[in-house]
């Protein structure tokens, strides 16, 4: 069944969302969520490279034969996430201290490898396109959902700005793995209570 | 065997491309990763060596003001200096060692009337998170802080002083090793600094 390409695009907000409906990308999901500053670099970071492995990945792929493409698309991924980690030092150094070293670990996010695999090496390069990036923003809001709720209630603030009431006791439990499992899980509960085609 | 070569040439192929893409960012952001560091790394830990109270933002102009280039048996050697009255108190620069993942970039600082180690700052490294990379933590920094330039900088294994982080030796030893790097340039150093001011 042929698909549009605005369908391609919006099913990464909604059913193919990562981490809560494509459980994948839990990882940063669960590493770098302690503030929305870290959450939306970390989205961002994945989006693109996601964005970009994808449209390369469906460019060439009727040249690369089966039984090495696994090696070429964790090069081709791989290459885009050094050029992530770099750009991001030389233009935004802090994130990058913030981020540290779930940057380069993009390289081994599921969702990006699963696209490639799944999507980019069969369907066109305008549809792998519009997928890398919906899913990219979709994982992106996904992580700002669960940094907010981490941040607010294990810091009391958003985006270092603060929020909650003066006298309010940080819930330190948060900001820490255990929470971090905790908040996830709820979630991930709570969005399928809703079913996928709405 | 026709797929053989067609798998070669490929994978050959995407390599080389990237390699190539690679090297071009890496050119291309090279300079500014190194104002970064310098702004974001190398200045706040010359302020902890020197001991300025003000801000980082305010105090850096000053900090990069007073850095000084020489050159040091044919070696060319960034060197902050602290002055006082016009007159270079404490100086800081950089030597590394090779650590347990790349090279370990060590900040020195020297009180230049005492002949004292002020203390060092970690300016990049790439060592394990948890172990190796714990050498920035003060408990292992202040193993150098206020020492004579007399003093054995090794690892307590090694019949030095320094205690190194448990699980971390390699990471440790690495440090001290960049530390004895740099009180080997600390006399040459200090006179050319003191002929320039």
């Amino acid at each position: 069944m042929k698909k549009s390409i605005t369908h391609e695009f919006f099913k990464g907000f909604w059913e193919v969302l990562p981490p809560f409906r494509l459980v994948l990308g839990l990882c940063p999901t669960l590493a770098v969520t302690k503030t929305v500053e870290n959450g939306i670099g970390m989205g961002l970071a994945t989006t693109f490279v996601l964005l970009c492995s994808n449209i390369i990945i469906s460019s060439i792929k009727s040249i690369i034969p089966k039984k090495v493409r696994i090696a070429s698309y964790i090069v081709i991924i791989a290459t885009f996430v050094v050029i992530v980690e770099l750009v991001m030092k030389a233009y935004f150094f802090p994130l990058s201290q913030q981020l540290g070293l779930f940057i380069p670990l993009i390289v081994v996010n599921c969702i990006i490898l699963g696209r490639a695999e799944a999507f980019a090496s069969k369907k066109p390069v305008h549809h792998s396109a519009a997928d890398g990036l919906g899913i990219g923003l979709g994982f992106t809001l996904s992580l700002m959902l669960i940094s907010a709720i981490r941040e607010v209630l294990g810091y009391g603030t958003i985006l270092g700005m603060q929020v909650m009431w003066d006298k309010f006791e940080p819930f330190a439990f948060m900001v820490e793995a255990p929470g971090a499992f905790v908040c996830l899980g709820l979630v991930l509960g709570l969005i399928n209570l809703v079913p996928k085609k709405a | 065997m026709k797929e053989y070569i067609k798998m070669i040439l490929v994978l050959t192929a995407i390599a080389a491309v990237c390699g190539l893409l690679l090297s071009a960012v890496k050119k291309g952001t090279e300079k500014r990763i190194e104002e970064q560091i310098l702004y974001n790394v190398q200045g706040p830990a010359v302020k902890d060596l020197f001991g300025y109270t003000e801000k980082i933002d305010e105090i850096m102009p000053k900090i990069i003001g007073n850095r000084q280039e020489i050159t040091v048996n044919e070696q060319k050697q960034s060197v902050f200096v602290d002055k006082k009255d016009d007159k270079p108190k404490a100086i800081a620069f950089e030597s590394n060692a090779m650590g347990f993942g790349d090279k370990i970039e060590v900040l020195v600082g020297f009180d230049l009337e005492k002949d004292l180690l002020t203390g060092i700052g970690i300016i990049t490294h790439k060592e394990t998170p948890g172990l190796g990379a714990r050498v920035t933590e003060s408990v292992f920094r202040d193993n150098f802080k206020g020492k004579t330039l007399t003093e054995k900088f090794k690892v307590k294994q090694d019949n030095g002083i320094v205690d190194a982080i448990s699980g971390a030796t390699i990471s440790s030893r690495a440090v001290c090793a960049a530390v004895e790097k740099s009180i080997a340039l600390y006399p040459a150093i200090k006179e050319n600094i003191k002929k320039k001011n």
